[in-house]
């Protein structure tokens, strides 16, 4: 891997793992406040390999010596002392002459993101510092106001060249480009769209505006298809007014759009600009464009397809070179004292003899430590209750008796249809057992229905509790009011329409994330709210628990996604780096990493532990509305609006699979237990499933392919796609395998 | 932001009018929004459809007249806006506006709908920090006027002034039903059972596509089921469309295996409509009639149908043969059916219930009248569904009633169902063939009525005629004549009729009036007699009976609403196939059909008039249905043998391609179903298919 630039390696980094976005509810502090603050959680870590407090230059110092102005000012002095020991600045160095530069701006945000990288580095401490719950909520206002940092941005825009002459630059190139060789014109092809991006947005900001105009008619014919929708929002720019506020066009500046490009075609390129002395297009490739030159064969035009697509180019290959733990946790061991009666009262013969084999496969299974796996406390998990005990020894057993799904043996799919919805329903989820299934409304409500036989029953006010012997071994079953049983349940609290839903693990809480930019959280006990959990400001597009529970995670609009704990009022992480929202966020089955996918068309993998993004994922060419991880922890399965699910490899980093058949967005994946079927539901009414197995087992994963992370796929949709199942009118917008494999899905009749 | 999924199309956007305020989209984008104050509403309205406009014209800017902004200044008083600044306006607002139609898109996509509503507007606002309009939440569509006058084109949306007054006096509306819960059967092991929960696993026009262009690719899933069929048989079919190499396109062989689910509901619901059950039999009609799945078991119904007719017009089992009746009726019912196909069976049999010289066992006391009048209502309605220039199925039926009414030796039964036949295809028949020959047909009657008694069952049958003819002519004849109804004029130009059909006409003239006056003062009451059937004979309650809502449980596992899916029932056992060899009534028939044709020709009245009789030489000529006639829509066919060709089936020409080789397993006595020998055919060709049934 080379650089192009000398003296960028660094600073790259730090955009990359953390770009704060400006211009949102979050923070309107300067790019260089950014990188700095946003490298903190990451530098506080315990993780080690860290290099970025190494490199903290004279002008980052300033910054946060400004930072220290402010915090003192606003009397956060624990925060102050944090930061002081996080930077290695010593305790006098916050002197006044630093005061000019950054505290004006930067709101409250600084302090969060401060606090953030304190609350790091001991998870699971509490936020002591209660006063900076002052400085959570930065005001919108202020947001819409002057906005230094944009100007800032956008002065790189500012050098002054013959307007006329860009058409020129762009056809010349283009002329190139096209007389080139052909397997170096895919590749530099590739550097169409941001030229023509940046040189628009260039004369806009120099105020051509009919110069622009006519550029943009002329060449926006020629950009890849699945650069469309941005192109729309960019021909609705014409003035540089326009530009302040515009999230696409700040991360056009702030994120570098980085490409990958084979030596020999960037030697050409390079060669070709010199000659021409087209400085204005080498200018435009030097500031913002990164780069990714590798050694070996230019990639095909198929290739390079698969990958491209995201707002802001393809993921730099180091971005995805950290170690990922991705194998599985060991499960607790449990006696089942309660098998062996059981077992034996439903069928006498013969089983004593089996069973011995199937309790030592399960106990051998949690005995071996899986090489990949975290260690077990890398992320503190809830202790097991009795009742979770309870229910592992109940899983247990549904998975003894779960079917072995495969081609030939496809699993029944039962659809549970909402009816009278009136477009409203916006969320569903199942519990694990199946028993619950909970639907987030438009309407702002949550309910919650029973699938099975057992009614849903409230516990009895405190003073009917108060008479309970509470010494009585049914006292679980006492506390409950048979008077509120009922088959449903509804509740309220939010007031927006409710986009996310997540049940816990141990189904005694339910979570939900809403357009008022709230998660809640209820108790499916009393069906009662216990806590809003603020911060998003803006709508939450999905929440999930962690699969161990008391962890969860929410995304949205603001473009950040943020780890909660249960009993905290504040986020323990927030995952910062997306480019437009998030849309939709999920757990991996260790829990120790994230997955958030995003309007910015990439997916990223975020380490609980660390905070730091640790994969990108580009390829998608619409927003991604559904992401799966495959059972054992090693591949993830993303669906878009653009219809293709495609599948990742976790360890490797690379794109592994693409699945294409669906015709419009797809609302849910799901694998089946054992992982041999992933099923997704679509927008276009119906439920497809395909062959995992297959499609995973065809990997080739050899050395090459991982260095370089080129993949060749093969297009064998056809053949893993096991059976499309049609629906009346009912978009599928939930899948849920239960614990023996049966495929349940959910989703609103559409008249 | 606009994405692919919803693609606007602007009802009307033409050159400058301030905003256009309406449009609806592909994907029932219909949401209008709009407010004497809001401006942001109608922009955006008009953007989005502008920004629409611009997806066809690549990416050109589309930005707001000029014109709009003075027109929306001066809504809010602002008087003299200078060109300038409503340049610079509407260039603001325009972009301001895109914007926030992408947000709201944003919205629409994760309310996971199709459908943009003006709530997703009013949520992008609030992320703009904008205050969104209140009470915009209309759910129907609000139409917009237009008007134009001093140059000037305004699209407007008319408000009125709501009494309130009147709002609290009227009732509450009724309360929109709550969300609620089903759970079904999308798919079981793979294969998605036919229940009216899921889509018809074809539809009908694929129905349609698949009878008129056979050699068109079918549908995936069929296909498949083709192909899964194929390989089991063993033959040398080439496996799905794709792989075909062969330039030589075979028609796709029908699909002759049912699931053993379907095999178990054929033969419930088979049982039921021809058991003594009426209640089951309700059940099953029901079913026949909604069922969505019904597909693939069409060709066995059908079979089963003009089999069982055959067998008991032989044995005169009026009961039965209502029964069938009955059945054709809820298949004709049932909206997903394509019945096209199996008309060459359906009308014979239907025909052969109208006109066939003796249904029952005692003509004098049984009412096969009510019978005759059933299938010809059948009949009516098939030549109103079906009848196409093609086919050409209503002129030839009425060919082939009007030609054994004017047989003189055609029997009174006979000539009862004919006339019955006619009458129901409607007024312009009656008028044109029947009203003419009244007078001949009352000197008939007058002859057996007045003349020497000759049998009663001849007296009773004249007794019929005339009642129906007076029936049908009556409602005709008041409408064609003037009013005086002159009882000398009429005995003139009708003969022995005459008299009788004066009293008719002026009852029904009378009647008219009342009925006249009673649409005036209430709704309106359906006069025409619903085309069920009412049988008083032998014990066996005719009468369709209240039919219960709920079906049989077909294949019961199949539609089992668990309510616990949470425990994974075992649906089905694998789905091991095998063929349905025939049925039990075709199997019974075989004998029964020779004996049927050797002695019906002396029965039924003369030479091709019945179609029951045109099948003779079909049936008698053992390697018939190797002639391979088209159904139906063989339009140059001759008007000699109208019905002929119904009768024998094409067979899947796969089968007609394997016949070669095969036929000497053909029996001989093969009946004329040529599908049963379609069958016979399938059953030699795999016997290992047939030893595979489980039990």
């Amino acid at each position: 891997m080379a650089a192009v630039q000398g003296g960028m390696g660094d600073a790259d980094i730090k955009t990359d793992i953390k770009t704060e976005p400006s211009a949102d509810g979050f923070g309107n502090n300067n790019a260089n406040d950014g990188r700095v603050l946003s490298a903190s959680p990451g530098s506080s870590s315990s993780t080690g390999s860290n290099k970025q407090t190494a490199a903290v230059t004279p002008e980052d110092q300033q910054t946060l010596l400004a930072v220290l102005q402010f915090l003192k000012k606003n009397k956060l002095s624990e925060s102050v002392e944090i930061l002081r020991r996080e930077a290695g600045l010593p305790e006098n160095s916050l002197d006044p002459k630093a005061n000019e530069s950054a505290g004006a701006g930067s709101g409250g945000a600084a302090g969060i993101v401060d606090l953030e990288g304190g609350d790091a580095s001991s998870l699971l401490s509490r936020v002591t510092g209660s006063s900076s719950a002052g400085a959570q909520a930065p005001t919108k206002a202020a947001v819409a106001e002057d906005q230094p940092d944009v100007s800032v941005v956008l002065s790189a825009y500012s050098q002054q060249g013959d307007p006329t002459l860009y058409k020129v630059y762009y056809r010349d190139l283009k002329k190139f480009i096209e007389t080139v060789l052909d397997c170096h014109r895919a590749e530099l092809s590739q550097v169409f769209y941001p030229l023509f991006v940046h040189m628009y947005l260039e004369l806009v900001y120099n105020n051509h505006e009919s110069e622009a105009k006519a550029f943009f008619e002329k060449f926006s014919g020629d950009q890849e298809c699945y650069y469309e929708e941005d192109l729309r929002i960019l021909s609705g720019l014409t003035k540089k007014e326009h530009m302040r506020g515009n999230e696409t066009l700040l991360d056009f500046r702030t994120s570098k759009f980085v490409l990958r490009i084979s030596r020999d075609s960037y030697q050409l390129l390079k060669r070709h600009l010199q000659e021409r002395q087209n400085n204005q297009i080498w200018n435009i490739i030097q500031e913002h464009l990164y780069i990714d030159i590798f050694d070996g064969m230019p990639r095909s035009k198929s290739q390079i397809d698969a990958m491209s697509g995201s707002l802001a180019g393809e993921a730099k290959r180091e971005a995805n070179k950290t170690k990922v733990y991705y194998g599985l946790l060991k499960e607790p061991e449990i006696e089942l004292p309660l098998d062996d009666e059981d077992e034996e009262a439903e069928n006498e013969e013969g089983k004593p003899k089996k069973k011995k084999p199937k309790k030592d496969s399960v106990g051998s299974k949690s005995k071996k430590q899986d090489p990949n796996a975290p260690s077990q406390n890398r992320i503190p998990l809830p202790e097991l209750k009795d009742s979770d005990k309870l229910d592992k020894i109940m899983y247990m057993k549904e998975a003894t008796k779960r079917i072995r799904l495969g081609p030939d043996n496809l699993p029944s799919v039962c659809f549970y249809t909402f009816l009278n919805a009136y477009q409203g329903l916006t969320a569903v989820d199942l519990t694990d057992d199946s028993s619950l299934i909970a639907g987030g409304f438009a309407d702002s409500t949550v309910r919650v229905w029973s699938v099975t036989p057992k009614k849903l029953r409230k516990v009895k006010s405190a003073a009917d509790l108060n008479l309970i012997d509470k010494e009585s071994d049914d006292v679980l079953e006492r506390i409950m009011d048979e008077k509120t049983a009922s088959e449903s349940k509804i509740m309220y609290g939010h007031s927006g329409p409710v986009y996310g839903i997540s049940f816990s693990p141990d189904r005694n809480y339910l979570l939900s994330s809403s357009e008022d930019g709230t998660v809640r959280l209820w108790s499916l006990l009393t069906f009662t709210c216990l806590v809003a959990y603020k911060g998003h400001n803006y709508p939450v597009w999905d929440t999930q628990f962690s699969p161990y529970g008391y962890y969860f995670v929410s995304g949205g609009h603001d473009r950040v996604a943020r780890l909660w704990a249960t009993d905290h009022y504040q986020p323990l992480r927030i995952f910062s780096g997306h480019l437009a929202d998030i849309t939709c966020t999920r757990f991996h089955p260790n829990s120790n990493y994230v997955a958030t996918g995003s309007s910015d068309r990439t997916i990223r993998l975020w380490d609980v532990l660390s905070g730091n993004c640790v994969r990108i994922f580009t390829g998608h060419k619409g927003p991604i509305h559904s992401l799966a991880f495959s059972p054992n922890g090693k591949f993830l399965a993303s669906g878009a609006t653009d219809g293709r699910v495609l599948l990742w490899d976790i360890g490797h980093g690379l794109m592994v699979g693409e699945l294409k058949g669906h015709t419009d967005t797809i609302y849910s994946l799901r694998f089946s237990r054992d992982g041999e079927i992933l099923a997704s539901g679509s927008m276009d009414n119906t439920v497809r499933l395909w062959d995992a197995m297959k499609a995973f087992d065809d990997l080739e994963t050899d050395d090459f392919t991982a260095a370089t992370g080129h993949i060749h796929l093969q297009d064998n949709s056809q053949e893993l796609l096991l059976g499309t199942y049609t629906t009346k009118s009912t978009p599928v917008i939930h899948l849920h395998f239960t614990r023996r494999n049966l495929l349940l899905a959910a989703g609103a009749f559409n008249p | 932001e606009i994405s692919s999924h919803s693609r606007f199309d602007p009802c009307h956007l033409n050159g400058s009018h301030d905003g256009i305020l309406c449009f609806s989209s592909k994907c029932d984008l219909d949401f209008v929004c709009v407010s004497t104050r809001g401006y942001i509403y109608r922009p955006v309205c008009f953007l989005v459809s502008a920004m629409a406009e611009e997806r066809r014209q690549k990416h050109c800017s589309v930005v707001l007249p000029t014109e709009s902004m003075k027109a929306m200044a001066e809504s809010v008083g602002v008087g003299q806006l200078q060109e300038d600044s409503c340049v610079a306006l509407s260039e603001e607002v325009s972009y301001r506006i895109k914007e926030i139609a992408q947000d709201a898109l944003k919205f629409m996509h994760h309310g996971k709908r199709r459908k943009l509503t003006t709530s997703d507007i009013d949520n992008a606002l609030k992320l703009k920090n904008v205050e969104p309009l209140y009470g915009f939440q209309s759910q129907e569509f609000i139409p917009f006027r237009f008007a134009s006058g001093g140059g000037r084109e305004l699209h407007f949306y008319e408000e009125k002034e709501v009494d309130l007054s009147d709002i609290i006096n009227t009732p509450l509306p009724r309360v929109p039903l709550d969300v609620s819960l089903k759970a079904h059967w999308l798919s079981i092991e793979g294969m998605q059972p036919a229940i009216p929960e899921n889509p018809p696993p074809a539809t009908k026009e694929q129905q349609k596509a698949e009878s008129t262009e056979p050699l068109k690719v079918v549908k995936p899933g069929q296909e498949e089921e083709g192909t899964i069929q194929g390989k089991s048989q063993g033959t040398t079919t080439p496996d799905g469309k794709g792989k075909e190499k062969g330039l030589i396109r075979l028609k796709p062989r029908s699909t002759h295996e049912l699931s053993v689910e379907q095999q178990l509901y054929y033969k419930e619901i088979t049982e039921a409509c021809v058991g003594s059950c009426e209640a089951k039999r309700a059940e099953a009609l029901q079913s026949i009639a909604t069922d969505p799945g019904l597909y693939q078991m069409l060709p066995r119904f059908s079979t089963f149908i003009s089999e069982g007719v055959r067998v008991n017009v032989v044995q005169n089992n009026l009961a039965l043969l209502i029964y069938l009746m009955r059945m054709v009726k809820a298949l004709m019912d049932n909206p997903t059916l394509y019945l096209e196909k199996y008309l060459h069976e359906l009308i014979p049999a239907v025909v052969t219930c109208i006109v066939s010289k003796q249904l029952c066992l005692r003509p004098d006391v049984d009412n096969h009248w009510a019978l005759r009048d059933f299938a010809a209502r059948l009949m009516a309605q098939s030549c109103k569904t079906f009848s196409t220039t093609t086919n050409n199925i209503q002129s030839r039926i009425t060919k082939t009633f009007t030609k054994s009414w004017l047989d003189d030796k055609t029997q009174w039964t006979t000539r009862y169902g004919c006339i019955a036949g006619l009458a129901e295809l409607g007024s312009d028949v009656i008028k044109t063939l029947i009203i003419p020959r009244l007078a001949v047909e009352g000197a008939r009657i007058k002859a057996v009525m007045e003349g020497p008694v000759v049998s009663n069952i001849d007296k009773i049958g004249a007794e019929h005629v005339q009642s129906l003819l007076l029936k049908h002519c009556a409602s005709v004849i008041a409408k064609l004549r003037p009013q005086p109804d002159n009882v000398d004029q009429y005995r003139t130009d009708y003969g022995y009729l005459g008299p009788m059909l004066c009293s008719h006409v002026m009852k029904a003239r009378t009647q008219a009036a009342l009925q006249a006056q009673q649409v005036n003062r209430t709704t309106l009451t359906i006069t025409q007699p619903r085309p069920t059937l009412s049988v008083s004979q032998s014990g066996l309650s005719g009468s369709s009976g209240p039919r219960t809502p709920s079906i049989i449980k077909v294949p019961s596992s199949l539609t089992l609403m668990s309510p616990r899916p949470g425990t994974p029932s075992q649906p089905s056992p694998p789905a091991t196939k095998y063929i349905v060899m025939a049925t039990s009534a075709g199997a019974a028939s075989t004998q029964q059909v020779i004996l049927f044709f050797t002695t019906t020709p002396g029965n039924l009245s003369s030479q091709s008039a019945s179609p029951v009789t045109s099948t003779v030489p079909s049936a008698t000529s053992t390697l018939q249905p190797l002639v391979k006639l088209e159904s139906g829509s063989g339009a140059g066919l001759t008007a000699s043998r109208p019905l002929q060709k119904y009768i024998v089936v094409s067979l899947p020409s796969s089968a007609s391609s394997s016949l070669e080789t095969k036929s000497s397993v053909l029996p001989t006595s093969i009946s004329s179903s040529s599908l049963d020998g379609g069958m016979k055919l399938e059953r030699s060709e795999s016997p290992g298919a047939s030893t595979q049934s489980p039990h």
